[in-house]
């Protein structure tokens, strides 16, 4: 589209280019690009009928102006008919230019139906105040896998998510990949999109959600296929077991201390889900949400002091002696 | 009644007249000092304080709009925290929509339509002050909380169930239900003494064909306030602050509540509600167009039947705020073909102003730079507008700063570059003094440049990920530099606003002395004095054509005609008929009182109290009773009213 180069050539000229993964104009897969291919349609449309106005109205005034200068005689029945005709034809292009982008976007939508009878996989995604759920569901109870704050999606396939809300209503936006679903208490609906590359992609909350809706980051993880069938295998073992004496008093601190109230590790007595699993902790990218990069200095800070990081969290600070926490960061950092 | 000609008003007193004219004004004066202020049912006097108040919000709001661009003007700047932005930008967004958008224009057609329809006075006059007494404590209660940091925090669409007790604990969530209760309350009663005024009170001959397209855009927006309004106020005042109050669970989705209702009931109120605000401002931009292209507004009958048209059509379009919600995908078509409908009359509005400025002789003045402005500005958020019409992109864009940078256009554009326009098209009428041209000429381009460049920038944020109503963001999603470029924009604006303030200080006392008609205008408002007398008109005009002060296009007629025969004793108003304004009867304004001041205060009582316990409502409604009483205890002050004869009389 020709209003391509142009809003490029804007974009470079303000020098603020964006991240671009997490990005409506840089599209990773057929649902976002059918929609980019929308938007710039639209843009080049919608930059000729501005200009089309504005020049209609900058030419005018100068018409009027120059006239007025000259004191040229006016004909007001002329100009009426003129008018007459300016004014329908304007209305009539009007007609047909809507007319036009109405279809454009009902064909757009037929493209975007869900692809409920192809292959696909379904994930569930469930918002919380402001950490997200997600289950890769299977028919084998044994085999069903909770993560927290991480989609991990295959390349290729089509990604049915199904969202609802634990509590306030959220909004699930990953840009490069498809348009955004409100998760909503009670009501299940189905966001869909499929992911050309592997790679990782921003996805955030989009529907205010309260204190840290800013802080409520999704990294949109995209295997190829056998590395993602790689990744759920690995998801599905329980929590590796503490190697050190270290780590094993870490569990011990965890399993005792105020941890366990709230998180889950498979593989040990604790199971609350009031707050995100943390069975596989350590191979996530980021801690809180996208809050922070995941890393042993990070996470002390954020269990000594959640509060400051992310404040309102429901997390809250945790005392813990040096040596304690070292030992509890010891085994956490071992949940791979 | 007899209907007569005669020689424009300044020539037609004579010696008769003067004693006439003299019992008119200690009739129609208000009573003197601070009793006279509470007391007044003059529509100007109310309408200037209902002006000023509502400016006074406005940049309350729009210092919360400084503070929170500042605060994105970097990443992850410190500037101040979740908790406090999160109540910068509700109040902003409320304040903006609540407390002045809508009341700033019902505020200006409470000063200009009387004057337009040739009325002494707006309809119901005693309501027209309790409903600024209404919007007063609205406003108040807003602000006062916000700055004691008990604003409210859930947005100014205040979804349930974050703004649910299970999710908003304290009362910063209940503040805003009450605040909506009195801004609902003022924008009804304000919308049913316009319509009453336009439709029974306009001056003799001025059929529905001949109206102003101001006081179209009047009627069509207060016909929508009165079945737009009642939406949110039930969902606000009976149900969100009920579900808070008394436990009711309308909302509570653990209980059965429904979060989707609340949606469906904020937008059948909130979609009209953009309509609401920016339909006045394309009357506006008639009358500027009008009066400084010193030509007829091209295509009356279109532009009338655009503003209606927009007027129903808005009412079909609320689910588009809703896409990302589980709606049927019928009903999404249903609603994207009414989303770009909507443009259709719009657009050939514009069209038609174009046509009017290309065949008129304009002059442009700040007034009619600021209606081109308007189009410029303003086309952009309309287009913007229909790309959203389109479910699939609607999905990408909706709660991101591209929607924060579409409606930032349609109501800068639609609402403040007309309202600005009308402001220096006007004051000589309100104050009989001139604004002054040359700061008003850096006030229109500084205005223009600041929107452009505080907003523009936006659309790209939002296409480049950026969710509205954040507080910080992360470095590396690189949305520094837009941001900051936003910031810039937004203290260019706030520069040009204060330049309007020191011209508004300035002129009042020291501004060119106006006259009473110093643009030529077509209108009756330009008949009576500037500023117009407390009674208006001395004789009720006449009107024979859409621009009866004009004979042609822009020459000003020989004469205008009058009729007289409006009581001089007491506070009289010509009543006409709604279609053809045939002089039907004559009706005996109320004199003024305090009651409506009572009842206001009573009112605010009840809904502040009932912030706090449902006893308030026991109570205040008591008390709101005995304001009545008094409002409505026949005074006996016209014993010709008296509908049996005295004692003593036969």
């Amino acid at each position: 589209m020709s209003a391509r180069p142009l809003l490029l050539g804007c974009v470079a000229l303000a020098g603020c280019g964006g991240a671009r993964n997490q990005s409506a104009l840089a599209p990773e897969g057929p649902v976002a690009g059918e929609v980019a291919s929308l938007w710039w349609f639209a843009l080049a449309v919608a930059t000729a009928v501005y200009l089309a106005t504005v020049g209609a109205l900058a030419w005018a005034a100068w018409r009027a102006r120059r006239r007025a200068a000259r004191g040229e005689a006016t004909d007001p029945a002329r100009d009426h008919r003129r008018m007459t005709v300016a004014v329908s034809v304007g209305g009539a292009l009007t007609v047909v230019i809507l007319l036009g982008f109405f279809v454009r976007d009902l064909a757009a939508a037929r493209a975007l139906r869900i692809p409920v009878t192809r292959d696909h996989v379904k994930i569930r995604v469930t918002g919380h105040q402001w950490w997200w759920s997600i289950e890769y569901p299977h028919p084998d109870p044994s085999q069903r896998v909770t993560d927290a704050n991480e989609l991990h999606v295959p390349t290729g396939i089509p990604v049915l998510v199904e969202v609802t809300s634990h509590d306030v209503i959220h909004s699930l936006w990953a840009p490069n990949l498809a348009g955004k679903k409100d998760l909503i208490p009670r009501y299940v609906d189905t966001l869909w999109f499929q992911v050309d590359r592997p790679g990782v992609y921003g996805a955030q909350c989009a529907e205010f959600c309260g204190h840290q809706h800013a802080k409520m980051a999704l990294p949109v993880v995209a295997h190829a296929p056998r590395d993602y069938a790689g990744w759920l295998a690995r998801a599905r073992r329980p929590a590796a077991e503490p190697s050190d004496s270290m780590a094993r008093r870490g569990r011990e601190i965890f399993l005792s201390g105020p941890c366990a109230l709230c998180h889950a590790i498979t593989g040990t007595p604790a199971g609350s889900r009031v707050g995100p699993e943390l069975t596989h902790l350590a191979s996530r990218r980021t801690l809180a949400a996208g809050t922070l990069p995941n890393g042993k200095g990070n996470l002390a800070a954020w269990i000594l002091d959640p509060q400051r990081i992310k404040p309102g969290t429901a997390m809250p600070a945790t005392a813990l002696p040096p040596a304690d926490l070292e030992a509890l960061l010891a085994y956490l950092g071992g949940l791979q | 009644m007899t209907t007569e000609t005669s020689a424009p008003v300044a020539e037609a007193i004579g010696s008769d007249d003067d004693a006439a004219l003299a019992e008119l004004e200690r009739v129609w004066r208000p009573r003197p000092g601070l009793r006279g202020w509470l007391t007044t049912t003059d529509h100007k006097a109310i309408a200037r304080r209902y002006v000023v108040t509502a400016f006074v919000w406005f940049a309350l709001a729009g210092l919360n709009a400084v503070v929170m661009r500042l605060q994105l003007a970097q990443p992850e700047r410190g500037l101040v925290g979740p908790d406090r932005y999160n109540q910068l930008f509700t109040v902003h967004g409320s304040a903006m929509m609540f407390l002045f958008a809508v009341p700033v224009m019902q505020a200006m057609a409470i000063y200009l339509v009387p004057l337009l329809v040739g009325a002494r006075n707006i309809s119901y006059p005693r309501l027209n002050a309790f409903g600024y007494w209404m919007f007063l404590i609205g406003g108040v209660l807003l602000f006062a909380s916000f700055y004691l940091n008990m604003g409210p925090d859930t947005g100014w669409f205040a979804y349930v169930p974050l703004s649910g007790p299970q999710y908003t604990p304290g009362k910063r969530a209940d503040v805003w239900a009450q605040m909506v209760t009195f801004t609902e309350i003022a924008g009804l009663v304000a919308a049913v003494e316009l319509l009453a005024t336009i439709f029974k009170t306009r001056a003799p001959g001025m059929s529905l064909d001949r109206m102003p397209l101001y006081v179209w855009s009047i009627l069509v927006t207060s016909l929508m306030i009165l079945f737009a309004l009642p939406a949110v106020a039930i969902a606000s005042t009976l149900m969100l602050a009920m579900d808070r109050l008394v436990a009711t669970h309308f909302f509570n989705p653990a209980e059965g509540g429904d979060p989707l209702l609340w949606q469906h009931l904020f937008w059948f109120f909130g979609h009209p509600e953009v309509y609401i605000m920016f339909i006045p401002g394309l009357g506006f931009v008639s009358s500027i167009v009008e009066t400084f292209a010193r030509r007829r507004v091209f295509g009356y009958p279109v532009m009338v039947a655009s503003l209606v048209l927009t007027g129903f059509v808005a009412f079909g379009l609320w689910v588009h705020h809703m896409f990302a919600t589980p709606i049927p995908q019928l009903g999404r078509g249903f609603f994207t073909a009414a989303s770009v409908l909507i443009a259709i009359p719009t657009g050939v509005q514009i069209f038609c102003w174009i046509a009017t400025i290309w065949s008129g002789r304009p002059r442009f003045a700040t007034a009619m730079l600021f209606a081109i402005g308007f189009i410029v500005v303003f086309t952009i958020g309309g287009i913007t507008g229909v790309m959203q019409a389109s479910v699939a992109f609607d999905l990408q864009v909706h709660d991101t700063f591209f929607v924060v940078a579409h409606f930032h256009y349609v109501i800068l554009g639609g609402v403040l570059f007309p309202l600005f326009g009308a402001v220096y098209l006007w004051f000589p009428k309100f104050t009989g003094r001139l604004l002054d041209e040359r700061l008003g000429r850096w006030h229109v381009a500084l205005f223009f440049i600041g929107t452009n460049l505080a907003f523009f920038p936006m659309h790209l944020l939002g296409l480049q990920g950026m969710p509205r109503r954040i507080y910080t963001y992360r470095p590396e999603l690189g949305w520094g530099d837009l941001n900051l470029l936003a910031t810039v924009g937004a203290a260019i604006i706030g520069v040009s606003v204060l330049l309007f303030v020191v011209n508004v200080l300035r002129s009042r006392r020291h501004g060119a002395l106006a006259g009473d008609d110093p643009w030529q205008g077509s209108t009756l408002e330009w008949a009576a004095t500037s500023p117009p007398a407390t009674y208006n008109f001395r004789d009720t005009p006449v009107c024979r054509s859409v621009t009866p002060l004009w004979s042609g296009d822009g020459e000003p007629a020989e004469a205008l005609p009058v009729v007289t025969g409006l009581a001089t004793h007491r506070r009289q108003i010509l009543v006409t008929t709604v279609l053809d304004a045939v002089p039907d009867n004559r009706h005996n304004h109320p004199a003024d009182t305090s009651a409506p001041f009572w009842m206001a205060a009573t009112l605010g009582v009840t809904f502040i109290g009932a912030i706090f316990t449902p006893w308030a409502y026991v109570i205040g409604f008591a008390l709101a009773g005995i304001a009545f009483a008094i409002w409505a205890w026949p005074r006996g002050d016209h014993p010709e009213d008296a509908v049996l004869p005295r004692r003593g009389e036969s």
